[in-house]
């Protein structure tokens, strides 16, 4: 090539983009990371989640347009294993990376070493800050004692759940007795202290006859926990378990014939609803967020069409992924621009109408969403979505509004000035 | 109390009976190689995914006929290919070879299957209970998995003590080179007891899997307390083995039902324990939280005073 040749291809090239300044809209790169379990025991939950964040993002955020440019996104994929050192090591590849915002599902251990190690961050790199969008470690000192500026809990946490478990209780009168059963670590004992908090608040006539912990994920037979709570003569079960352990659970209670009813939070989703089969129908009730079935509005229920076309053989079950990433392009709007610390901030007090309808607030005090619960029944029929292709689901049966759910918190933010 | 006491008993005794299942093979071939086999459990697992697997084409009955014969077959290729190769090199080398095997057992089940329980059920005709006592069902399954391992315990029990291959088995149990030397193909012997004893913990995966549940965590913890039952009962003896299942069965049951903790024994002679007393995590620790302490107290306290176990021949 020839210098005449290149300079006509300079001032050809100068001459276009000088010729047309104002259509094209110039492209914002935005990496947007996803930490969680990829691989061990719960990969199919991150995995899953990470499917339905991913669906969201390139559908509210890719080429959305933001203070005049359209953004691409890139959508990173790391494999923290739901440990907080690995999660460490892959939120420093992230920032590497380019990452400004970083999504988290599982594991409220890995969700306080993401807020220590950003908190850090963030305060030796001011120009290069990172924001955390936790959508699942539901540690209510996440939004409390160790809450932080840069971290926003996308989801009800503990106490926000069991709250509106007791108060689901409480409609029925002819509760008088609860047991509380939960696997023996840092979750387990903080669901079971706020379900005696919150049952000695709104029902105190209801006596507590069973405060159970057993080993996590080391239990082959819940029989003699069933007739534990058989003998108990109580009228209802709570717990927090998840995984094999509430399907066992719920499996050894069907069969010894009680007439109690389990309440739980985690009793339903791929994995979990099929296998708990026969035994939950009339038996389980789950206390969570989002709408599954009725799907509420029909724009849910057509984007929920979409992921499932989009992905054969898989299932929708984590709403707040979906709200979570438009409350985040609102934000990006509002801020008019992708930069952690203004958009933190435009994120603070946003309110927000979700996909499915429900009114959410994101509280700015504590950077803990404020939002309506559903409690659902676990049902075989009218379901338009059930888990696994077997059938069985969820239903709503009843909604716990926001007001009912706000909680008092003791978060004292520090705020970069 | 009574109900509790009577119901505890025939759950414990369903529970130690499964573990019996387990352990019986386990304790022959742990005798007999002197190894132990760590992948024991492993192939409790493999059989109950097996098991799940033939059912859905050609129903439960011939899941949990067919998939026990499966695991037993692989047990013994497991043994004649892989663990006889490495024998020659001593038996920490066998050990670590087993321990390869169960690792190997829990992803391959994990990638074919998936992470998650699955949907295996027990057939209509054993749904429901049999009879309730004191209000509480017991269920016709369990009642099944009670038959299931009498049967064995009694068919393993005739085998062994009145029959040829059971008197040479038991020869080669305490005595394989003399055994070798008497003109009996010892290698075979190993071979058909691995692939038996392997069939026999898929026979227990196969028929708990529908109420223990089918995961890739189901077989997690069981090869500890098989480990324990083959101790406490005595290496090779089967009947050692099967008090020993039972009364670990019982005890884990039992501890569940029972609320106290040593503050409340301590309450009895009059020390009333508060939250400021020294080490009160330890007092305040409740029998179900203990509860799978117990067997590997047993353990250790028999090792001390009856190293051979309970009813065990052998030292070593």
């Amino acid at each position: 090539m020839n210098k005449f040749k290149l300079m006509l291809l300079g001032a050809s090239s100068l001459m276009l983009s000088a010729a047309l300044p104002a259509a094209t809209v110039q492209a914002e790169n935005l990496t947007i990371a996803f930490i969680d379990a990829l691989s061990g025991p719960f990969a199919a939950t991150g995995l899953g989640s990470g499917r339905e964040l991913k669906h969201a993002v390139e559908k509210f955020l890719n080429g959305k347009e933001v203070a005049g440019e359209k953004l691409e996104v890139e959508f990173l994929e790391l494999d923290g294993k739901i440990n907080p050192k690995e999660s460490l090591v892959q939120l420093q590849n992230a920032i590497s990376q380019g990452a400004k915002y970083i999504f988290h599902n599982s594991g409220s251990s890995v969700g306080h070493a993401l807020v220590g190690a950003i908190n850090k961050h963030n305060k030796r790199n001011p120009d290069n800050r990172v924001l955390y969008l936790n959508y699942g470690a539901i540690d209510p000192a996440l939004t409390g004692s160790k809450c932080s500026f840069w971290h926003f809990m996308i989801d009800a946490n503990v106490d926000m759940k069991v709250s509106a478990l007791v108060d689901e209780i409480a409609k029925d009168k002819s509760v008088k007795k609860a047991f509380i059963i939960g696997q023996d670590y840092s979750f387990g004992k903080a669901f079971s202290a706020a379900a005696k908090k919150y049952l000695a608040d709104k029902r105190p006539d209801i006596e507590i006859v069973g405060d159970q912990l057993h080993p996590i994920g080391k239990v082959k037979d819940f029989t003699p926990y069933a007739q534990k709570i058989l003998r108990s003569k109580a009228d209802v079960v709570m717990t927090g378990n998840w995984g094999a352990d509430m399907i066992n659970l719920a499996k050894s209670v069907k069969e010894i014939g009680t007439e109690a009813n389990i309440y739980g939070i985690y009793a339903y989703g791929p994995g979990v609803s099929a296998v708990v089969g026969e035994s939950g129908i009339g038996k389980l009730s789950i206390v969570t967020q989002g709408h599954i079935n009725p799907p509420n509005t029909p724009e849910w229920a057509a984007y929920t069409d979409e992921f499932l076309a989009k992905h054969p053989g898989n299932d929708m079950s984590n709403e707040r992924t979906v709200y979570g990433v438009q409350m985040l392009g609102e934000a990006f709007v509002k801020a008019g621009s992708t930069d952690p610390l203004k958009v933190a901030f435009a994120l603070e007090d946003l309110e927000f109408t979700t996909i499915s309808g429900d009114k959410v607030v994101m509280r700015g005090k504590d950077h803990q969403m404020q939002m309506p619960l559903q409690v659902m029944a676990h049902a075989k029929d009218g379901l338009k979505y059930d888990f696994d292709q077997s059938g069985f689901g969820v239903i709503t049966t009843s909604s716990i509004p926001l007001e009912n759910n706000t909680l008092e918190t003791s978060c004292e933010m520090q705020r970069p000035s | 109390m009574l109900e509790t006491v009577i119901f505890s008993l025939l759950n414990g005794l369903v529970y130690g009976l499964l573990l019996f299942l387990l352990a019986s093979g386990l304790t022959l071939i742990f005798s007999m190689m002197g190894v132990l086999n760590l992948a024991h459990a492993g192939f409790y697992m493999l059989a109950a995914y097996f098991a799940y697997t033939i059912s859905l084409y050609m129903g439960f009955w011939f899941g949990i006929l067919l998939a026990p014969l499966l695991v037993g077959v692989i047990g013994g290729l497991v043994e004649r290919y892989g663990l006889r190769q490495v024998h020659q090199f001593g038996h920490v080398p066998e050990l670590i070879f087993t321990f390869g095997v169960a690792f190997l057992l829990e992803e391959v089940v994990q990638f074919i299957w998936g992470r998650d329980q699955l949907a295996y059920n027990k057939p209509e005709i054993l749904e429901g209970a049999l009879f309730t006592l004191f209000g509480a069902d017991f269920p016709i399954y369990k009642m099944f998995m009670l038959i299931v391992s009498v049967l064995i315990f009694i068919t393993l029990f005739l085998v062994l003590k009145h029959t040829r291959i059971g008197l040479i088995i038991r020869a080669a149990v305490g005595h394989p080179q003399v055994v070798g030397m008497l003109g009996h193909n010892v290698p075979l012997i190993f071979m058909v007891t691995f692939g038996v004893g392997t069939a026999l913990a898929g026979l227990a995966g196969a028929i708990a899997g529908p109420v223990l549940g089918t995961y890739p965590g189901m077989a997690s913890g069981l090869g500890g307390i098989m480990f324990v039952v083959v101790i406490f009962g005595g290496l090779g003896s089967l009947g050692g083995a099967f008090i020993a299942s039972i009364m670990i069965g019982l005890i884990q049951t039992f501890a569940i039902a029972i609320d106290g903790s040593l503050a409340d024994v301590l309450a009895l002679i009059g020390i009333i324990v508060t939250e400021e007393t020294f080490m009160y995590d330890i007092w305040s620790t409740t029998m179900p939280q203990v509860a799978p302490l117990i067997p590997y107290l047993m353990m250790v306290v028999m090792l001390i005073f009856r190293p051979t176990g309970l009813m065990g021949a052998r030292e070593s």
